[in-house]
């Protein structure tokens, strides 16, 4: 790697105390240029008082970038985690890209903290040696007597805070390969007691959302659309609108996707939205429902696949003794974050625009905004602000929300902000759903019950097809996200074939926490159970044995077997108390490696309880043990409230559901306990924001089948499953 | 119209129409943004405050039904009890992605109000109401009893 040094100093304000130090590490990984105005990145701001604020290039949705960055800072430069706060980055792709992504700035594919972990703690670390270089020349000693503990320069028998020497440190240059702390020595990685640096705020509501957000003089605009998908606008009549109080118009956006209303106050906004009367030209509109989609998912499942992704030998299934086959359904599915989509718009001085967001895919919003807007793209800013939550749905790859914000902003005279407000029932009819799939696999097992041959075709929706990441996910037709997980599968299967057909979308698509291993997880781990069983094998022994053979400790398949056997040890696998039964599942997905043993008590007729979870996790390097454990509990969570009870239908393209009461979400007495614990290890960090959603379902289900009852479509309560 | 409401133990007026949701009073007009739109349909339980001590779903509450009664939002949350909430939430790291957290702490508040040492069973049951798309329920359980803890110390 090119390591590039640089330095950039600049006074903030009159105050000589605004005297800033900052320092960061480039979109390549290399040290970023100093001078060189816009080409600086800046990680770590440190005013002269001291204060060192953490630059966030990472969307905070509750996974923890905010608290985990600062961390990796905090540690290299030698603070508590009481001395270091945090503000999220500007949009600005060449400082700060993803470095997962290319020259893109965004947040997604648990991502954060990997590509991350070596740029934050580069950054801390040259700081640190840039702080001592100026504390040395200012007390004329030797650097290498001069430490930084707790925010302090120390050594010689003095001590003064970093802000004495900021001043110093902006003007050098920043050097070259800063060391990086032994992590023997480490004080806050991997330490369990480093707590969250946005609980305070959140517990008593201070935290900052988009939503929140009150611009002098701003309007509230929320959209009326369409009832079918793809329906236009034909006309409306605003006669009844205008006598709510606070309304003040109506108008079609520029591309008839709907009519967007403008007021003085969102309820104002709502009101006036239900007294507009809109006509919808529905001619190109989705008119399919549930039951048709359903149909030619299986369809194509019984037909020669489209793509033959994997054809490991001929696979001989003629030779099997036994075949063990099943279907699987996986519906649409709504993210449904707590916060509703909303963003705001507001003009600058120099007739650019601010977007306030909790802009999870900075990128693509900027390029829209300076689109729509004709604004060249350093006059479009972006102050990102906390997400209430997201699951993907605040990164589409048409920048959905922030471009309905931005034509609604468009055809105003642009002197007042303009804030688009979304209902509940707006976000959960709003499309952008977990794409509905369909699996059918068959394995050929011998007469000793070893799998000969596995034969697995998935039918679906793609979700990159027609999107920008079309050319980096789709190989020769075949959209990486609608296989990861069987195709690439660690289990060591013999004679396996993987064949994927797309259907026809029936709305807009997209990742959904964890995006293919959704519904790949399900299927992979609850045919290994049901091949188990028909093997008349114990499941974890069954798995273990297609895990076996390489015993470096390193490798996929030792890494999933280490994580298979904690989960089974910790819970207690094979000792279930009368009337309790177990189910277990793992799964690799965004580098990380996840097992899960459910255990419940009652059965799919008397109503299943879910009484525990004990789940174990080999995310390499632990950052914040206490964050993965609770991005554990919350992707388990999430992965079993969605297996439980939900979908999203249509009926002739409309769809059914509209809110929480008819898209149940996970309530509190819905699962008993979470235990999470993590695999020691020193390999570099990976994802823990989807990775424990994968093998949840899958475990449950596992669980039920040994309590009786097989489910292969979801939501499990349509199909069988009664809960307690 | 001018209503006056005695929200977080200050009168304040506000200029709201009848029928008009407590909830958009508060964080429009008024705007104290801790209390949460949610679903709009009192089943997240995020814009949860508490009327005359009551924790109550604002979004349902039509402004005009709660003038002569004290409304607290979790900007206006005081007392032992909300402070050993608070504290608990923190030491046990509760919150995700937050959204939810002023509700579910105004209706913990609410809980420990009227029972001191809630079972699980307890727990579970009074916090139903409140959704945590994030599924921080365990962390709640533990929070709750963690500041039921507190108190009795």
């Amino acid at each position: 790697m090119t390591i590039e040094t640089s330095r950039r100093g600049f006074l903030q304000g009159a105050s000589a105390l605004a005297a800033v130090l900052v320092v960061g590490v480039g979109a390549d990984g290399a040290l970023a240029a100093g001078d060189a105005g816009a080409q600086l990145t800046p990680f770590i701001r440190i005013g002269a008082d001291g204060r060192v604020t953490a630059i966030i290039k990472h969307f905070e949705m509750g996974q923890g970038p905010a608290t985990g960055l600062s961390t990796l800072i905090a540690e290299e430069l030698g603070l508590r985690m009481d001395q270091i706060g945090y503000d999220f980055a500007p949009s600005n792709p060449k400082l700060y890209a993803n470095l997962a992504f290319g020259q893109f700035q965004g947040t997604g594919g648990s991502t954060a903290m990997a590509n991350s972990f070596s740029q934050y703690r580069t950054a801390g670390a040259a700081a640190r040696e840039m702080l001592i270089k100026a504390a040395a020349r200012t007390w004329g000693v030797d650097a290498a007597t001069l430490d930084i503990v707790d925010g302090a320069v120390v050594g010689g028998g003095k001590s003064a805070p970093l802000g004495d020497f900021v001043a110093a440190a902006a003007g050098m240059d920043v050097p070259a390969s800063p060391r990086l702390k032994d992590p023997a020595t480490w004080r806050l990685i991997g330490n369990a007691d480093v707590r969250r640096l946005d609980s305070a705020i959140k517990g008593n509501g201070q935290a900052k959302f988009a939503m929140d957000l009150h611009l002098p003089n701003q309007m509230v605009a929320v959209i009326a659309r369409p009832p079918q998908f793809g329906g236009l606008v034909a006309g409306f009549d605003d006669a009844a609108a205008r006598s709510v109080k606070g309304f003040i118009r109506a108008a079609t956006l520029p591309n008839k996707a709907g009519v967007a209303v403008y007021a003085e106050n969102t309820w104002a906004a709502m009101q006036a939205r239900d007294a507009v009367e809109v006509q919808w030209d529905m001619s190109q509109a989705e008119s399919r429902s549930s039951a048709t989609i359903r149909a030619e998912i299986e369809a194509a499942l019984n037909a020669e696949p489209a793509y033959n992704v994997l054809k490991n030998a001929p696979a001989p299934m003629d030779k099997a003794e036994k075949i063990v086959e099943q279907t699987f359904y996986f519906p649409l599915l709504a993210h449904a974050a707590m916060e509703p989509l909303n963003c705001t718009i507001e003009a600058d001085a120099d007739g650019g625009v601010t977007l306030h967001d909790g802009c999870q895919f900075t990128t693509i919003p900027h390029m829209a905004m300076a689109q729509i807007l004709q604004l060249p793209m350093e006059k479009v800013r972006i102050n990102t602000m906390l997400a209430g939550g997201s699951f993907g749905r605040r990164a589409t790859p048409t920048a959905d929300y922030q471009v309905e914000a931005a034509l609604a902003f468009a055809i105003t005279d642009r002197t007042r902000p303009v804030k688009l407000v979304w209902s509940r029932e707006d976000d959960m009819r709003g499309g952008y759903y977990r794409p509905a799939f369909g699996h059918k696999v068959r394995v050929g097992l011998d007469a000793d019950g070893r799998i000969v041959a596995w034969d697995h075709r998935i039918a679906g929706q793609s979700i990159m097809k027609g999107t920008p990441f079309e050319a980096t996910i789709v190989h020769d037709g075949v959209d990486h996200s609608s296989v990861e997980g069987v195709a690439d599968t660690p289990y060591r299967i013999p004679g396996m074939h993987v064949g994927l057909t797309d259907t026809k979308k029936a709305t807009s698509t997209l990742w959904w926490r964890s995006v293919g291993h959704t519904h790949t997880a399900y299927a992979m781990e609850t045919m290994m159970e049901m091949a188990a069983r028909a093997a008349s094998r114990d499941p974890l022994e069954f798995r273990l044995e297609y895990l076996a053979g390489d015993q470096d400790g390193n490798s996929d398949r030792d890494r999933k077997a280490a994580v298979l056997k904690l989960a089974a040890e910790k819970a207690g696998w094979g000792k279930a108390a009368a009337g309790r039964s177990q189910g277990i599942a793992v799964h690799k997905s965004f580098g990380s490696y996840v097992a899960e043993v459910v255990e419940i008590s009652g059965d799919a007729s008397s109503g299943v309880r879910i009484e525990r979870v004990t789940c174990a996790v080999d995310c390499g390097i632990a950052v914040n043990p206490d964050v993965i454990k609770a991005q554990m509990e919350g992707g388990i969570g999430y992965g079993i409230g969605h297996a439980m009870r939900d979908e999203i239908t249509l009926t002739r393209g409309v769809v059914d559901q509209s809110n929480f009461p008819d898209y149940e979400p996970l309530r509190i007495g819905d699962i008993g306990a979470i235990d999470v614990h993590i695999v020691p290890s020193a390999a570099a960090p990976s994802g823990v924001g989807e990775p424990s959603t994968p093998p949840s379902a899958p475990a449950l289900a596992n669980a039920i089948s040994a309590a009786g009852h097989q489910v292969s479509v979801m939501p499990m309560a349509s199909n069988g499953v009664e809960f307690a | 119209m001018a209503l006056k409401l005695k929200l977080n133990g200050t009168e304040r007026t506000v200029d709201a129409e009848p029928g008009t949701p407590l909830l958009w009073v508060i964080r429009d007009e008024l705007k104290l943004t801790g209390t949460k739109f949610g679903c709009g349909v009192a089943s997240c339980g995020a814009c949860t405050v508490h009327v005359d001590g009551e924790p109550t779903r604002s979004c349902l509450t039509f402004v005009e039904d709660v003038v002569d009664a004290e409304i607290t939002t979790i900007e206006g949350l005081d007392g032992r009890i909300a402070d050993a909430v608070q504290q608990a939430w923190v030491e046990l790291d509760v919150v995700q992605c937050g959204y939810c957290q002023s509700g579910q702490v105004m209706s913990a508040v609410g809980l420990l109000t009227g029972n001191a040492r809630p079972s699980v069973e307890d727990i579970n049951d009074y916090m139903a109401g409140n959704a945590c798309r994030c599924a921080t329920y365990q962390r709640i359980r533990a929070g709750i009893q963690r500041a039921s803890e507190i108190l009795e110390a």
